[in-house]
Formats: C-alpha cells, structure tokens, sequence
C-alpha cells in the first residue's frame, strides 16, 4: 500500500535562485494529489524534492524535511535508497532507446541485480497489464527496442517500468504534456485505477486534469504553495484570492 | 462531475476487467527484494574514484615522459649545459654532441611542409565547405580522412619509391636550371633531401589542417553567410568578408597542430631526409631530423654520454610539441567553445 | 562613363569570384592527387606481390627469394593486443570520468587539455619514455614495452571519442535510470555507456587502427624479431617495422615484402575508417530522441 507525504519547512534552490519558500504541506496516502500552478511555480521542482532527483543537478540545494510514511529521506537514506521507493514518470517520455521492451519493464530490478527470471516474466507482464499496454506490445516484447513505439505507448511503458519495481509513491511530473489526448486519456484512465493502492502526486499545468484525477489539489505561485485543499473545494470554492485569479483565468 | 466519474469507471472496468485481480499482496516479491538492498553509496564511490584515477593516469603519464626524459638525459645535461642546443658537432668517437644540425633540420623541414600544406589545405577547405555539391564533399573529406589514417612508414615506403626518383629526375633539375642562382637548389642531386622531406610532410599534414580548418569554418553561422550575400557580394567576397575573419583563430590553431605533426613525424622523413647531421643551404642536400636521429641512432648509442645527448634531445623535441601543441588547442578551443556557448 | 567604370568593377568581381574558385578546385585536386596515386600504386604493387607465403612463413636469410611476414602479423597481433588491454579500459574510464563526473571543473578542463597534447607528443618520444622504464629496467627488449607504448598511445583518442559520445546521450535517459533507484555505477556501465556503445566501439577501432601503423616507439620497444614469438618478454616483431627494415633495405624481393605488407595495414585502416563513417554518419544513437 502506499503511504502518506510530510513536507516540513522546504526550501530549495537552483543556484542562487530561491525557486521553493517553506513548503508545509501533508500528502495523504493512497490518493492521488494534484500540483497545478503557472509554469516556474516550482511544482515540478517540488515533486523532484520528493525523490531527491532535484540534487542530481549539481547547483540545485535543498533544506527541510520530506517524511515518506515514517522514514526521513534527507536523513535516515540515501538518494539510490530512496528512488527505489518512489517511483516518477517523467514529462517526456524516456525509455531507454538501447532496451527492448521486455527489458525496459525489467531494468528497474535487474540493474539492482534480481536474477530470477521466472518472477521477472510475471513482474514484467504484470506490470505492462497494469499500465492497459500488454495487449499492444504481448508479440513483440523482446523483439521491439522501448523507443520505437508510439509516444504515447512509450509514455505507458515508462510507467509499467516504475511500477515493476512497485514503489509506495508514484510521482508524475506533467505526464501527459508531451501526448495526443487519447494517450492523455488513457494515461488519466490508469492514473485513475492506480491510485487505491499508491500514494500518487502529479504535477499538472491542466486545470481539467487536475479535477479529473486528484481528490486534493494544491496550489504553487512564485515558489510557495498557496493554497492545498480538496480538489472540489479548490476549484469551487478557493480561500485564497490569487487561487481564484489563477483557475479562474484572471492570470498565468 | 460524478456522472463523468460513473462512466469512467466503465470504461477502466471494459478495458481491464482483471485490474482488481492484478494487485498483489503488499509487500511484492519485488519490494521485499529491493528493500533488501543495501545502499550503493560504496560501490558508487568506488566506481567514481576509478574513473579519476584513469582520467588523472593521463596527467601522469605526460608528467611521466617530461620527468624521465629529463633525467635521463641529466649527464649531457651537465656535460655541454646550453652550448648543446647551438653547437653542431655531432662525432660519437670523441663524445662531443650538439643538437643544431638537428634542430636546424626539423625546422626547416616542418616550415616547408608548412608553406606547402598551408596554401592547398586552407583552399580545399574552402572548396569543401563552400563550393562543393554536396554528394562530391561527402566522398573528399572521406578521402582527407583516410590520407590521415594512413601510417607514417606507408608513406614513407611510397616517397622512397615514387617521390624521391620523381624528384630526381624531373622537379630538382628543373628547380636547379630555374632557381639554382637563389642557392636553396644547388647540386650535386640526391633524390634523398631536405626539399623531399619538407614535400611528404606537407602531404602527411594536409589532411590534419584541411579537417580543422573545416570544422572552424562550418561553425561561422549561415546568418553571417547570408548577410554578404544580400549585399550583393560574390561566393568568393562572402567567404573572404565573413567566413575567413571569423575562422581566421581556428584556421591557425590548425596550422599550428600541423607544424606539432611535422616536428615530430619520425619514419617517413628519416626514410627520405638522407640522414647526414650537416647544415647546408641547398634544400636539395641531405639533413637530419631530431626524431630521425632518435629513430637511427638511439639502439646503437653505445657510451652512456652518447645515450644521454640523444635523450636530451628526445627533452628538447618533447617541449617544443609540448608548447606548439597547448598553444594549437588553445586557439582551436577559443573558436569551438565560442561557437558552442552562441548555440546553446 | 561612370556606368563604363561600374561595369568594368563588376567584371572585376566577377573575374576574382572565378579564380577564388579556379584555385580552390585546383587545391582540392592537387591534395587528392597525392593520395590517388598513393592508394594507386599500393594496389597494384601490393596486390601483385600478395601471396599465401605472405601470411604463413617467416622471413627468408638475406638475399633469398621468399619468404613472408607471419611472425610480423602475429607480432602486430599480440602487440595490439596488450595496447589495447591498457589503452581502451584507461581511455574509456577517464572519458566516463570527463562526461559523468566532471563536467565543468577545472580538473576535468585540465585532464582535457592534457589528452589533447599527450595526442601530439611525437611517437618517437613516448618510445624513448617506454625504453627507459621498463627496457632498462628489465634490461631486455620486449612486446609488452612495445604494447605498453602502443597502448599509451591510445588513451587520448579513446578518451576523447567516449566524452564526446556520452555527451550525447539524452539527459533525459540517464533521468529515467536514476529516477529507478538504480546504483550510479550500474546505470553509468548498463545505460549510458550501453547507449552510447556504437561510437565508443568506433573511437576504440580508430585508435587502434591509428596504432597499428606506428614504427617510432616500435624501434626500441619490441625491436623486431624474425621468428615467430609469442612471448611477452621477448622482442617481438611488427607489421610496420618489418615495412620499415625491408623499405630501406636495398634488394627487391623485401620491397615486394615492404608494399605487400602495407596494403594489409592500409586494408586494416580503410576499414575501420569507413566503420568509423558509417556508424557516426547512420546516427550514434539512432533511436535515442
């Protein structure tokens, strides 16, 4: 199952650029949880805090505490440790060009030294069912290389790729931006059905989308996050005036 | 909302009747053995600490060559001190070395190979980059490649064979009834010279200074082109107005790794130098080369001073290709980063 | 009038227009020429003088008819063999260094630098360097000095090419495998290395070809060898040497020898250089956006 997100007093930078101020922020467990916001908000920054993907870049900084369930991740782990835990789907789809399709599913547990192969073929067509792409890709799986499927297919496939190695958090970055909209709705479809068992976070710059998946939305401005709610009440009802400007239009 | 919500929930149902029956009992097989990992942070930092220590066995390896180069040459060192750069005695018998014939040599047979490869380099760049159809400039830096590729003991074998009896025969009593009176073609004919030397090494560096020149000139940007040619300039006042200035740093840079080639290039010149340690003025009468000495004399120096004096002069042609090559980078490097940073 | 002085000024242009590219057809000729006439002559020489002899016997004594170049092959061979067992692993580590690890600093800027300028050290003297550390020091001359000088010689192209191709492998590939908890070591070998392996297999084929020409550092290193030698501690004999020593030798059937010899070294090259095009020019990383 998956578990919940505490983000305490967060701040991170890209050089000398403040881009996250205090982010306090409670993500519940086995939900999905949308980011919305202007682009340059820091919603993606955010989510790359979540993972400690922000620190591979190598004038990015980050202080504060992310709590995964009960585990500190600056703390208690290390990066590799932790992104084994979460998984994240990245805004461009990005196979690995070099793998097949069978191997790409596989690439999580085996380049972490799982040998048996027997479970891998189970993990592998378990996982590609899950993200609706075995039916298209069931006769060719070792036959195809992981890029020379549609984007959208390949989108799916990053995704069958995170939850083979069945992380307790997905996180999305802007899943669908790159995708057609039946993609995008096919991706919404699975974001949908994976939510009862993981912890889902995704960053969205489509105000439908965000209403479409996520029971709580928060809101990202200028590098702080405005305003966190129930989706419904986000879009309704907004406390904050700048929340209302920004899904109202009135800005961004 | 709730009705989209409703109808969704169809869907997921048509398209994955079994979605429900996919979930596995938490903890999987696969999270039970990724938690079971441990942390990668030592083999990570083994694997990063290998990577430098190669990449600094480079830094050691120069350093390596310039510390033994210097040391074992310490005797002659001591010996003639500075003398040995300028004297020209060279008589293994009496011990009594000196580096100038050799010097003298290398110069004279890189600058010749310079004002060869320098004129018919630059202008097939020209000519590649800038006039050609394109199919015919794919198969001529093809063969400017290949021209690189192939070893120094080749041509050499080709310039004992074909290039010296040609010379002979054909272009040095030409060059002596026309040009004999400047003294640089003076008899008697050999074949084996200093003018055949400087003539397999320009076609040697050829190659080396047409490709860089090449790439310096492709990264003048087409915008550049353009704007001449809206002035209503001709190809070749474009190429002289934007393409030449702009490249002229690169273009140098160029040459000057050409001459770091020719200083050191070692077999073909001592197979057509004709390997005689005197300075004469006629490019028609034998020379020597620092690295042709080394090639003929280094197994057979048999005194430990002898060793020693062609070590040194090993030191001294090591610096010298050492200071061209750093200043040929530096220049090609001021040209390529400044274009790379103005795509980026 | 001022029309006639316009005119004769446009003539002008035109006519130097012409000549620029009269002299740059020209050059381009004349460049080409030289090597026409090389390959040219190396065919016909070199393939009217190949014959199984060459490949299966040794050197004839001085002023016989006969013989061939095995012990050379073999000794090339093994030669290249240890350069390329020093060179590619060391070359290949200190690209991945440059590429992964060090992409700005000015440690790496220095690593690059120094590459670039071991690349133009004359053969001849890192030859000397070799004989000095480790002929001297074992007081014989030996294939594993000469390998170690060949493979010296490798370590900058090799580093060079594996930069450069790393370089272009997508940032977005080496997200995807960090994004997986994938140890760094294990994503650096089995991704990105993975991804880029066409045109580092490439770089290592060119710089090997690039060595199996070399003479200079040979000459006081392996030495030469007219049996056929497989030991390491042994002189050993090479392809270009042998050319070398029969070039200036002065009977013909060692000539016959010499151009036979090279047309199998420039058979080697031509091959490897035209894999080198064909891969770079099909696209490194074809597949990877």
């Amino acid at each position: 199952m998956g578990v919940g997100i505490e983000v305490k007093d967060l701040n991170a930078w890209y050089g000398s650029t403040h881009t996250l101020r205090d982010i306090h922020l409670n993500i519940p467990a086995n939900h999905a949880t949308a980011l919305i916001g202007p682009s340059g908000c820091g919603k993606s920054t955010f989510v790359r805090c979540l993972n400690r993907m922000h620190e591979t870049n190598p004038i990015a900084r980050v202080t504060g505490t992310v709590k995964i369930g009960d585990l500190d991740i600056y703390n208690d782990v290390s990066p590799v440790v932790i992104r084994r835990r979460i998984g994240m789907v990245f805004q461009r789809p990005n196979p690995f060009p070099t793998m097949s399709i069978y191997d790409n599913v596989a690439s999580g547990l085996r380049l972490n030294g799982f040998r048996n192969r027997q479970a891998l073929d189970e993990i592998v067509e378990r996982s590609l069912r899950r993200a609706a792409l075995w039916d298209e890709v069931k006769d060719d799986l070792k036959r195809k290389s992981g890029a020379s499927i549609s984007g959208g297919q390949q989108q799916r496939l990053c995704i069958a790729r995170t939850l083979a190695v069945d992380p307790e958090v997905l996180l999305m970055d802007e899943p669908a931006s790159a995708l057609d909209p039946i993609s995008t709705a096919k991706i919404e479809d699975l974001i949908f059905q994976l939510k009862s068992e993981y912890t889902i976070v995704i960053v969205t710059h489509n105000m439908q989308q965000a209403a479409r998946v996520a029971e709580k939305t928060g809101f990202f401005l200028n590098g702080q996050l405005v305003e966190f709610d129930a989706t419904t009440k986000i879009f309704t009802n907004p406390s904050d005036k700048r929340t209302e400007d920004y899904i109202t239009g009135r800005f961004g | 909302m709730s009705g989209k919500l409703a109808e969704r929930d169809v869907v997921n149902g048509r398209e994955s009747p079994s979605a429900s029956g996919l979930a596995v009992a938490r903890p999987s097989a696969a999270r039970r053995y990724l938690n079971a990992q441990s942390d990668s942070a030592f083999s990570d930092g083994f694997f990063k600490t290998l990577m430098l220590a190669s990449a600094l066995t480079i830094f050691v390896i120069v350093l390596f060559i310039f510390l033994e180069l210097a040391w074992q040459s310490r005797m002659a060192i001591a010996h003639f001190g500075i003398s040995f750069l300028y004297r020209s005695a060279w008589n293994p018998v009496s011990e009594d070395f000196g580096a100038r014939p050799f010097i003298y040599g290398t110069l004279v047979s890189s600058l010749l190979a310079l004002l060869i490869a320098v004129p018919l380099s630059v202008s097939t760049a020209v000519f590649i980059t800038e006039m050609c159809p394109i199919p015919l400039r794919r198969s001529l830096s093809f063969l400017t490649e290949l021209l690189a590729a192939i070893p120094s003991v080749v041509y050499g074998l080709w310039a004992l064979v074909v290039l010296v009896p040609l010379l002979r025969t054909e272009i040095n009593p030409f060059l002596m009834r026309t040009l004999g009176w400047t003294g640089f073609f003076e008899g008697p004919d050999y074949g084996v010279s200093m003018l055949a030397a400087g003539v397999i090494l320009a076609i040697m560096i050829l190659p080396i200074i047409s490709s860089i020149t090449r790439e310096v000139m492709s990264t003048v940007p087409q915008s550049q082109r353009e704007a001449a040619l809206a002035l209503g300039a001709t190809r070749w006042e474009m190429i002289r107005i934007s393409v030449l200035p702009n490249a002229r740093l690169g273009i140098a840079g160029g040459i000057i790794l050409g001459l770091g080639r020719a200083l050191g290039e070692t077999m073909a010149v001592t197979m057509v130098i004709g390997n005689r340690p005197e300075i004469a003025r006629s490019l028609l009468a034998p020379g020597y080369t620092m690295a042709s000495v080394l090639a003929n004399e280094f197994t057979e120096a048999t005194t430990s001073l002898y060793l020693s004096a062609l070590i040194e002069i090993g030191l001294v042609l090591f610096l010298v290709t050492i200071v061209v090559n750093a200043l040929a980078r530096l220049l090609i490097w001021s040209v390529t980063r400044g274009a790379s940073s103005r795509m980026a | 009038m001022q029309q006639r002085i316009q005119q004769s000024g446009q003539t002008w242009r035109r006519w130097k227009n012409h000549l620029a590219t009269g002299t740059a057809v020209l050059g381009a000729l004349v460049v080409v020429a030289p090597l026409l006439a090389i390959f040219a002559y190396l065919i016909y020489k070199g393939a009217s003088s190949l014959n199984w002899a060459f490949f299966t016997k040794v050197p004839k004594p001085v002023g016989e008819i006969g013989g061939g170049m095995e012990n050379a092959i073999v000794g090339s061979g093994v030669l290249l063999t240890v350069a390329s067992l020093i060179g590619i692993p060391i070359g290949i580590a200190a690209g991945v260094y440059l590429a992964e690890f060090g992409r700005k600093r000015l440690l790496s800027n220095l690593v690059r630098f120094t590459a670039d300028v071991l690349n133009g050290v004359p053969s001849i003297v890192v030859g000397i360097a070799v004989y000095s550390l480790i002929v001297v020091t074992q007081r014989h001359f030996s294939a594993f000095s000469g390998g170690v000088a060949l493979g010296i010689m490798m370590i900058p192209t090799v580093t060079r090419t594996t930069e450069e191709m790393l370089l272009l492998v997508p940032h977005a590939v080496r997200e995807a495998a960090l994004g997986l908890g994938v140890p760094n070591w294990r994503s650096t070998v089995s991704i990105t290395l993975r991804t880029a392996s066409a045109g580092i297999i490439t770089g290592c084929m060119l710089a090997f070809a690039r060595v199996a020409g070399e003479t200079a550092p040979l000459l006081f290193t392996a030495f030469g060898n007219d049996d056929k030698s497989l030991a390491l501690n042994q002189p050993i004999a090479a392809l270009p040497l042998q050319i070398f020593v029969y070039a200036v030798s002065p009977y013909n059937d060692w000539h016959r020898l010499a151009w036979a010899g090279s047309l199998v070294l420039i058979f080697l090259i031509v091959v490897s250089v035209s894999l080198v095009r064909y891969v770079t020019s099909r696209g490194v990383l074809k597949g990877a956006s």
